[in-house]
Order: structure tokens, then C-alpha cells, then sequence
């Protein structure tokens, strides 16, 4: 087996040289235009952003996995409810909403919340399912007759514009920090549930929680129009037509050689960039100082012997949920801040391949339980994701090209783009098999 | 350790929905027999010589060690604890990579054959623990003893529940619901399925009372006379030796003693470290 | 009469959906069962398996319908199913021998399974996209009722109308003969047995004789005609989208739990459970409390959850189960 076994103790220059060459690959993708690059600045900064996403999101994944070994399949749900704090925070009020149901409203989701908890109050006093049973038939009776009317108000009042109970008004940056309490709360009532039990069953209760999560976004039109989508959430960032109208905006850009509708669109996604660098590096920072700390070093003594770490008199279950829930707090953050780039709250869109188990790719490609190993991992993979796509059906007409036209080359030629999802699975089985460090492994 | 299992083999495995560690196993299944050789002329039934090597890239756990028994006879491996009699036992078997020494089993060399093909060339093997088919009837489990076989296994049945009348009273249960001492017989009774020509018991009384420590002896004492070799590790030494026609004393992986059970009961070396003056 | 009347609906419209759901998830469930236990991981890519079989078996039976072949009142399908399990056979014995046998061999931990499980899933996805796209297919002929609604009011002279469709009872049917087959296979076939002995305990496997590189490879072909024939049955009675089989991953996973990961009769009971709970829990009641009550008026429809939270119920069963049984309903080996 030695010839597939990866030094473990890797060059201090690996991470740094293949940074160097991913920043290659985006200059190249914004100067060169061929069959592989664009040549567009625009794409290649959008194809960046979106990498430094899901570079974030891929820190909260690794710092589950790395750091305790949990395994996530619900990555999409915490992303999704993350999602929902810029419409929630940053959009304006909704006239009319707040007044058709919102005490209401409010008032039944205490209720729905307060059942619960008093059936786990009832269960440890009276131990008797039935007591349960009957709290959790009342509780609920309650919650829909408080919940239906106060909805049904809310989803009449203007719905082919609204129909929702709408935003605070606050600033979209306040909704990142909110995003990552959104998911930190379903987190830790997942966890609590998942890892309490006699052994932890986290896969499938994520998996599940992730599939409620989007399907309650999906549905409930009140809370943020469900497939109606919301759109036109504030930006932390000038529009491209304001730039567009500013003189001197158009003097900088005449300057550096650019159009100015290209230059806009530059200067807006130079100005997101910044922004997720700043929380990137900000959440690297800390969860470095993290694993450094006494407390780190508990964490990964208890990821590596659980039941030494048991019986030195550490609760196990406990750090394990807290790891859960600061992840998930992470993937949050990351969520509300792709909502903030796009602009749009499209639930539709949630899907667990890309959201859950790219993610997944990216962690063990870049290297599990190395934070900057998963940003090198999530950025690379994103890049190759989205170029997958155009150099699948430019490889196939260069293969094709001999074929006579007809059914069989259009259909290869049709299912081009597809071939990213069998080139994803490859480049995951194979970094599995003879690189499983991962390209920056765990010192 | 496998690369692999260095990075993944502390994450996630505590996860119930996704992995399942019970009855995973250690041996790798995949590896494939080498060719088998000639034995040696004047050979033992059953010998290990000059063993030497450890598990999987590990340091080395035995040091020339020879381990044999002949026809008819119970010959047994007893030592300190770490000493390596279980390790030896397992080189015989065929699960240690040996980097020295031979394996020759009725005249013919078996060194290269995968643990698999050694239960095809005869050996029938009980390890120490998890010897049994838990969720299995006891009637299933002796059904799997003889899986290699393709006749008529009843006869063979009907001697095994003679040998051991307390779980054929128990055929239809599940195994793991058994007592100890009767999963032992059960454990002995699957080995005994194949119609072994030689039999390797790992401390078999591991665990179990005085008194089933002494019925089991009895059986062993039992199979032996009726013709079959008997190859065992022992931790009580001296009832071991007691019923051994060859013992072997080994220390660190290598043989210090070796005799007929009487001899080494005399031997006043082996009586003082061993079997406590 | 309107205590039969709302019988009828209730069978018609829970009872009845709920069985045929219930058996697909079934065998769905029995697969990821079969290898949890022997194979010690849970395979993500079973969804994905499921619709490659499926999308196999939907381009047989369009090449048997131009062909002009067809089964009469049973859809053609069912001739093309033997194809899709051949295939998807091939399809994973040729994964197994690529991925995971490397890991066997390895020793390697559960885990890294469950991590090649996902990179295989995305290339069983790719596959079945580049198979038949990922649009919504249609692939059912035959007779499409065996008791339709007008029929059945004639008949009886009730109000209400009961139908069962030909492909639900051929759900059942099939289900139960596979059930059937698949139980005397484990527990009456010395194969069978070795594969009960490899779960149990794999050294000792070994010891017997029994070759652990053949009991993998018989749980993998049967693993693949349990996908198909599940994959299959449940694109006959709704229809196929590959989308909706990754989805069907959760309810399966969790049937399997349910039941006590490991346990066939476990993953059988755990699939009807499911199925029948996510019915049950989003049917609007209130047409059999109409009957049974002529005098409420109730102000809603008396459905518990809408349809599009299904996988909701399948979570909550799966936790309240957890709670008070860690291990399953049936004895799983997931202590």
C-alpha cells in the first residue's frame, strides 16, 4: 500500500504555490479569451464570489467534520434558513402585513414552540406517553387556530406584489450575523435531538432537516413568498446603474481602459469580494485561535479518542453539539450572504447535490480538518463546477466532431453540460483514493 | 493503518445512520493463496517454523518461533501475557504476514495460502473471542461450521450434539443468547463442522467458571483421543500442561521451553516464572 | 351506509396509496438494509442507483413498444425490468470492484465508504442525466385501472368511489413475491445463510470457508434488483423524475431506521410505516368525517400537515422512534 500513501508531512510551500495557481486560473479566466477562459473580468469575479461562498460555507462543514468528526448532509437546510434572514432583516416593512396577523402570528409560533417544550417537560416528569400525546394534541389544535386565520391574513394583504409579513428595514450586513443565529438555533434543536440519543444518528436527522427547511421556505408564502420568490433585497454595495450615472465614476473607468457598464459591474463584485474576505478571513481568524485554544485542543482530543476523552470526565456529547451548532452558525452566515449577492430569494433553487454534497467535495478535497485547505478545496471546485460546464460540451464537439450529424451526436452534444456531475463524483472518488489528505493536509 | 483510515478513521464513525462497525472483521478477505509447496520429509502434522513477523507494516511480534503437533496429540502454546502465543497461533492460521519460516500442514507447505484456503486444507480454527454467529440459531452456526462441505453434514451434526449435549438442547435459539461456556461449545462444535484434520483452539476457557473450565478440558481431552490434533493456547498454564503431550513456553515472541507437560511441570525454570512455584 | 362510504374513501384514499408507497419504500428500504449490514455503510447513492435502473428499464420498454411487443393489460415494463437489473448488477459490481473492494481490502473505516458512496452518487447522477435527461417521463401502459371509481358505484350503489390502479396492486404483488423470495433466499439457502454469517461476524465468515469477496458480490446484485424493482414500481405509479429519487433517499433511509438498520423485516415494517404516517398525516380528513359525523361541520380540511411537508413526517417518525427504541422497532444492529 505504500505506493498510494501521501506524505503526511507535506511542503510548508504546498498551500502557498497552489494558491498562487488558483489566482492564476481566475487571472486567466479574466484576460484570456479562448475555448477554455472567458476573458471576462465580470465572470471571473462572479465565479469568485460565489467561490469565497462557498468557501465560508465549507468552513463551517470542515469545522464540523475536522474538528469532530460530525458528519453533515443537511448543509443545504442551514445554508436555505441562513437565506432567509436578509429578507427577513433587510427588506422593508411590508405595509399592511404586520397589522392583517403579525402579533397573531407570533403569538402561535409561542405556542407551537412553548408545546414542545412542555411535552419534554411533561415526558421527564410523568415518563407516560399518553400525557405526551395529549399536550402535543392540544398544543397543536392551539398553534393552528392561532396559525391559519393570522396566515391566511397575511398571504390576502397585496399578494400578487407581497403577501408576506415582510422585512425590519435594517441593514443587510445585520442579516449575515442573524443568518448565523438562524441556523445555529436549527442547529442545536437537531443536534439535541440527533447526538443525544445512545449513538448519534446526525447523518439522517440533517438530511432530514435539511429537506424541512427548504420545503418550509418553498411553502409558506408568508414568510418569504415561497415560489413566488423575493427579489430586490438591498445590497451592502452600489447598484451598477447609480455608478453608471456618476461622472466621475465613468472618468475612473475611461482611465483604466474599461466601458463603463463593464467597469460597474467590476466595481460592484471588487466591492462584494472585499466584504467576504473580510468575513472569511475574519471566521479563519477565529477558528484558528479556536483550535489553538485549551478548547480546541479538547476537541480534537476527543475526536481522536472518545472514549479516553469520556472517561477523563469530558462530555462528549455536549462539545460535540457545540462544534454542531458554531458550524452551522457558519454555513448560516454563508447563506444569508449568498442571498445578499444574488439578490433574490429563489427557494427553488435549494438543491442538496449542489448545496450539501459539493460542499462535501470541496471539504475532502481541499482536506479535512484543514480551514485553509477548505477554502483552497471550495474555490477550486467551485471554478471547475462552473467551467465544467462549458468545457463538457466544447470537449464532446471537439470529440464528436468526426460523427456524422445526427441523433446520436445531438444527444451527446444535449447532455454535454451533465458530464460536470460524473466529473465531480471522479475527482471526489479519486482524491478518496490516492490523495485522501486532501490537497492541504491536517498538520 | 491505511492512509485513509489515518484521516477518516477518527471522524464520523460514531454516526449509527451511516456506519455499522459490529462484526466488521480484520482480516483482509481479498487477498488471494500463492502456490503450494512440497512439505519436508519427517515433518510434524502440523508445524510453524522459524516464524518471524508482525501484523499488517508493524514491528515484528514473533522471533523465530517453530510450533508444532502430531497425530493424535494436544500440544499447547502457554506464556506471559504479550508473550505472542496468540500471535503465533495466527501466523499458523495464516493471518500475519510472515516475513520468515514456513507453515507445512501434512506434508505439504501452506505458507502462501490465504486464511480461507487453510480452512479448505484442513485446519479448523476457534478464535478467542467473537467466535460465534450471534443473531444465528446454533443449528446455523454448525450449518456454516460446514459451509465448505457439500455432503451430507448430519452425521457430523449428530456428533457435535453428542460431543456437547447442552446446546443441542439449545438448536433452535440464537447463539448469542447462550451462556458462556455454551457459546464456547458452540464456537468448538462450528470448528469441529468441517471435519477438520487439525484443531486450533484460542484459550478456550477464557472467561468461563472453574467448573465449565474443566467440562470444556474434558471435550478437548475427548476430541484428541478420537484422533483429532489438537493445537491450543492457554492462560491456565497449568491445567494446560496437564493434559498436553507437547507444550510450548514462549517469551517475547520466542520459544524458551519446550517439552511433553510432564517435562516442563518438573522444570523448575518454567514452575517458578509460570505456573507460580 | 356511511359508516361503508367512509370506508370506501379512506380506502381509496389512504389506505390503498399509502400500501403501494409503503411497499415501494419497502424494498427501497431492504436494500439499504441489505447493505448496512454486510457491506457496514449507508449508501448514498442508492437514490441514484435506483433511477439508473429505472431509466435502463424506461429505454427498454420504449425500444419493446416501438417493437410493437407489449404484455396485454400488464405494462410492458415489467419485460424490461430484467434488462434494468442486469444493468444496474453490472453497473454496481463494476463500482464495487473500482472503489470499494480497494477499501475492503484496506480494512479502511466505515466512514471512508459513506465518503465514496457520495462521489459515486454524483457519478451514478451523471450517468442517469446523460441517459434520459432530467426531465419528467411517463413510461406505464396496460390497463391503467382493475377497479375504477364508476365501476365500483355501480356496482355497490355507495356514494363514494374506490379505485385501485393496476399498477398499485402490481406494487403489492410484486413486493410480496420479492419479499417472499428474498426471505426463503436468506434464511433457507446456504448463500443466503453465509451472507446472515458475513453481517455477523466477517472474520468468522472467513473462518468457515465462506468467501467474503462472494458474499459481496451476491449483496450487491441482490442490492441491485431490489433498486430497480423499487426504482421501477414507484416511477410506474407516479412517474420518473431523477430529482424525486434522490429525494426518496430520506424516506427510505428512514424506513430503514425505523425498522432497525440491518434487519429485513425491519426495513419492510419501517416502509409501510412511513408510507402509511405520511399519508395519513397529510389526507384532509374531512370527507370520511363528513360521513362518519353527517352533523360537525369542522372548520378545515382536518389535515394534519400539507403533502409538501411529507419528508417532515418521515424526520418525526424517525426521531419519536429513536427516542424510545435507540435500536429500531426491530432489533437493528445499529446499538
Amino acid at each position: 500500500m505504500s505506493s498510494n500513501r501521501q506524505a503526511a508531512s507535506a511542503s510548508p510551500w504546498r498551500a502557498p504555490v497552489l494558491f498562487a495557481i488558483l489566482a492564476i486560473l481566475f487571472v486567466l479566466e479574466g484576460t484570456v479569451r479562448n475555448g477554455m477562459f472567458s476573458g471576462s473580468w465580470n465572470t471571473s469575479l462572479a465565479i469568485l464570489n460565489m467561490g469565497l461562498i462557498s468557501a465560508i460555507t465549507a468552513l463551517g462543514v470542515n469545522m464540523q467534520w475536522g474538528y469532530a468528526g460530525l458528519f453533515n448532509t443537511g448543509v443545504v437546510g442551514f445554508l436555505a434558513i441562513g437565506g432567509l434572514a436578509p429578507v427577513l432583516v433587510s427588506l422593508p416593512p411590508v405595509e399592511g402585513a404586520w397589522s392583517a396577523g403579525g402579533p397573531r402570528l407570533i403569538l402561535s409560533l409561542l405556542v407551537g414552540l412553548g408545546t414542545l417544550a412542555l411535552a419534554k417537560i411533561v415526558y421527564a416528569r410523568t415518563r407516560r406517553a399518553w400525557s405526551v400525546a395529549l399536550v402535543l394534541l392540544v398544543g397543536l389544535v392551539a398553534y393552528r387556530w392561532l396559525f391559519d386565520p393570522a396566515v391566511t391574513a397575511i398571504e390576502a394583504n397585496d399578494s400578487a406584489r407581497t403577501g408576506n409579513i415582510g422585512g425590519l428595514g435594517l441593514p443587510v450586513l445585520l442579516s449575515w450575523l442573524v443568518g448565523g443565529a438562524f441556523a445555529a438555533a436549527a442547529a442545536w434543536a437537531v443536534g439535541k435531538v440527533a447526538l443525544g440519543l445512545r449513538s448519534d444518528y446526525l447523518a439522517i436527522a440533517t438530511l432530514g432537516i435539511g429537506e424541512i427547511i427548504v420545503a418550509v421556505l418553498r411553502n409558506e408564502d408568508w414568510l418569504a413568498r415561497g415560489v413566488k420568490n423575493v427579489a430586490a433585497i438591498p445590497r451592502p454595495v452600489p447598484y451598477e446603474t447609480d455608478l453608471q450615472q456618476n461622472p466621475a465614476f465613468a472618468d475612473f473607468a475611461a482611465r483604466w481602459g474599461f466601458g463603463v457598464a463593464e467597469a460597474s459591474g467590476i466595481w460592484v463584485k471588487l466591492c462584494y469580494m472585499s466584504l467576504f474576505l473580510v468575513v472569511l478571513l475574519a471566521i479563519i481568524l477565529l477558528a484558528q485561535l479556536a483550535l489553538n485554544s485549551p478548547w480546541g485542543r479538547m476537541m480534537r482530543a476527543i475526536r481522536d479518542n472518545e472514549t479516553a476523552a469520556e472517561a477523563m470526565g469530558k462530555d462528549v456529547t455536549a462539545r460535540h453539539l457545540q462544534i454542531f451548532v458554531l458550524g452551522s452558525a457558519v454555513i448560516g452566515i454563508a447563506g444569508a450572504m449568498m442571498i445578499t449577492l444574488d439578490g433574490l430569494m429563489a427557494p427553488t433553487s435549494f438543491n442538496p447535490l449542489r448545496y450539501t454534497f459539493l460542499i462535501w467535495v470541496m471539504v475532502i478535497v481541499g482536506g479535512s480538518g484543514n480551514n485553509w485547505g477548505s477554502v483552497l478545496g471550495a474555490v477550486l471546485i467551485w471554478f471547475l463546477w462552473i467551467k465544467a460546464e462549458v468545457w463538457g460540451p466544447n470537449l464532446i464537439g471537439v470529440l464528436v466532431g468526426p460523427l456524422p450529424d445526427g441523433d446520436i451526436k445531438a444527444h451527446l452534444l444535449g447532455s454535454a453540460p451533465h458530464m460536470r456531475f460524473i466529473a465531480m463524483g471522479l475527482v471526489l472518488l479519486l482524491v478518496l483514493r490516492f490523495a485522501p489528505r486532501g490537497l492541504v493536509p491536517e498538520k | 493503518m491505511s492512509d485513509q483510515d489515518a484521516v477518516f478513521g477518527k471522524r464520523g464513525n460514531r454516526d449509527r445512520s451511516v456506519v455499522n462497525p459490529g462484526g466488521r472483521g480484520s482480516i483482509d478477505g481479498t487477498r488471494r493463496s500463492g502456490p503450494v509447496g512440497p512439505g519436508h520429509a519427517g515433518d510434524p502434522f502440523l508445524i510453524g517454523e522459524g516464524m518471524t513477523g508482525g501484523y499488517g507494516k508493524g514491528a515484528d511480534i514473533l522471533h523465530d518461533c517453530t510450533i508444532a503437533v502430531e497425530q493424535g496429540q494436544i500440544a499447547v502454546i502457554v506464556g506471559p501475557n504479550g508473550a505472542g502465543k496468540s500471535t503465533a497461533m495466527k501466523a499458523i492460521f495464516g493471518m500475519l504476514n510472515l516475513r520468515k519460516g514456513s507453515v507445512r500442514l501434512n506434508g505439504r507447505d501452506i505458507t502462501a495460502l490465504n486464511p480461507q484456503d487453510r480452512v479448505k486444507a484442513g485446519m479448523g480454527f476457534v478464535p478467542q473471542v467473537n467466535n460465534i454467529f450471534p443473531s444465528m440459531t446454533v443449528e446455523e452456526n454448525l450449518e456454516m461450521g460446514a459451509y465448505i462441505r457439500n455432503d451430507d453434514i448430519r452425521r457430523t451434526m449428530e456428533q457435535v450434539y453428542e460431543l456437547f449435549p447442552a446446546v443441542a438442547a439449545k438448536r433452535r435459539q440464537a447463539a448469542g443468547e447462550l451462556s458462556g461456556g455454551q457459546r464456547q461449545q458452540v464456537a468448538v462444535g462450528r470448528a469441529l463442522m468441517t471435519q477438520p484434520s487439525v484443531l486450533m483452539l484460542d484459550e478456550p476457557t477464557a472467561g468461563v467458571s472453574p467448573i465449565v473450565m474443566d467440562e470444556l478440558f474434558d471435550r478437548i481431552i475427548a476430541i484428541a483421543r478420537g484422533g483429532l490434533p489438537v493445537l491450543m493456547v492457554e492462560q491456565n498454564a497449568k491445567q494446560a500442561m496437564m493434559i498436553a503431550d507437547k507444550a510450548y513456553v514462549l517469551v517475547q515472541g520466542a520459544n524458551a521451553h519446550t517439552g511433553t507437560g510432564k517435562e516442563l511441570m518438573q522444570n523448575d525454570e518454567v514452575r517458578r516464572t509460570f505456573l507460580g512455584g | 351506509m356511511d359508516i361503508l362510504n367512509a370506508l370506501v374513501a379512506f380506502l381509496n384514499f389512504v389506505f390503498i396509496p399509502a400500501a403501494a408507497y409503503g411497499a415501494q419504500l419497502a424494498l427501497g428500504a431492504l436494500g439499504v438494509t441489505l447493505i448496512y449490514g454486510i457491506l457496514r455503510f449507508s449508501n448514498f447513492a442508492h437514490g441514484d442507483s435506483m433511477a439508473f435502473g429505472t431509466a435502463i428499464t424506461i429505454l427498454v420498454t420504449w425500444g419493446l413498444q416501438a417493437l410493437g411487443v407489449s404484455l396485454g393489460p400488464l405494462p410492458t415494463a415489467l419485460l424490461a425490468l430484467p434488462v434494468g437489473i442486469a444493468a444496474t448488477a453490472v453497473l454496481v459490481l463494476a463500482t464495487d470492484r473500482a472503489v470499494y473492494r480497494f477499501y475492503r481490502a484496506q480494512r479502511a473505516a466505515p466512514i471512508i465508504f459513506v465518503m465514496a458512496s457520495v462521489g459515486v452518487m454524483f457519478v451514478m447522477n451523471g450517468l442517469t442525466r446523460l441517459l434520459i435527461g432530467v426531465d419528467e417521463q411517463r413510461f406505464d401502459d396496460g390497463a391503467r385501472f382493475i377497479i375504477n371509481v364508476r365501476d365500483f358505484r355501480e356496482w355497490t350503489g355507495l356514494s363514494e368511489g374506490l379505485a385501485l390502479r393496476s399498477t398499485q396492486a402490481l406494487t403489492l404483488v410484486v413486493t410480496v413475491i420479492v419479499c417472499a423470495a428474498l426471505f426463503w433466499f436468506l434464511n433457507r439457502t446456504k448463500s443466503g445463510k453465509a451472507m446472515r454469517a458475513y453481517s455477523d461476524n466477517e472474520d468468522l465468515a472467513l473462518l468457515s470457508g465462506i468467501d467474503p469477496e462472494k458474499v459481496v458480490r451476491l449483496t450487491w446484485i441482490i442490492a441491485a434488483a431490489l433498486m430497480t424493482i423499487a426504482g421501477v414500481l414507484y416511477g410506474l405509479d407516479k412517474s420518473f423524475r431523477p430529482f424525486n429519487y434522490f429525494q426518496i433517499l430520506l424516506p427510505i433511509f428512514a424506513a430503514a431506521i425505523v425498522g432497525g438498520l440491518g434487519n429485513p423485516v425491519g426495513a419492510i415494517a419501517g416502509g409501510f410505516l412511513v408510507a402509511f404516517s405520511e399519508v395519513a398525516v397529510t389526507y384532509p380528513w374531512v370527507k370520511v368525517a363528513g360521513y362518519l359525523f353527517p352533523d360537525w361541520q369542522p372548520g378545515g380540511l382536518l389535515q394534519l400537515l400539507g403533502t409538501e411537508y411529507k419528508f417532515a413526517v418521515s424526520f418525526v417518525i424517525l426521531i419519536v422512534v429513536l427516542l424510545f427504541r435507540p435500536t429500531g422497532l426491530f432489533r437493528g444492529k445499529s446499538v
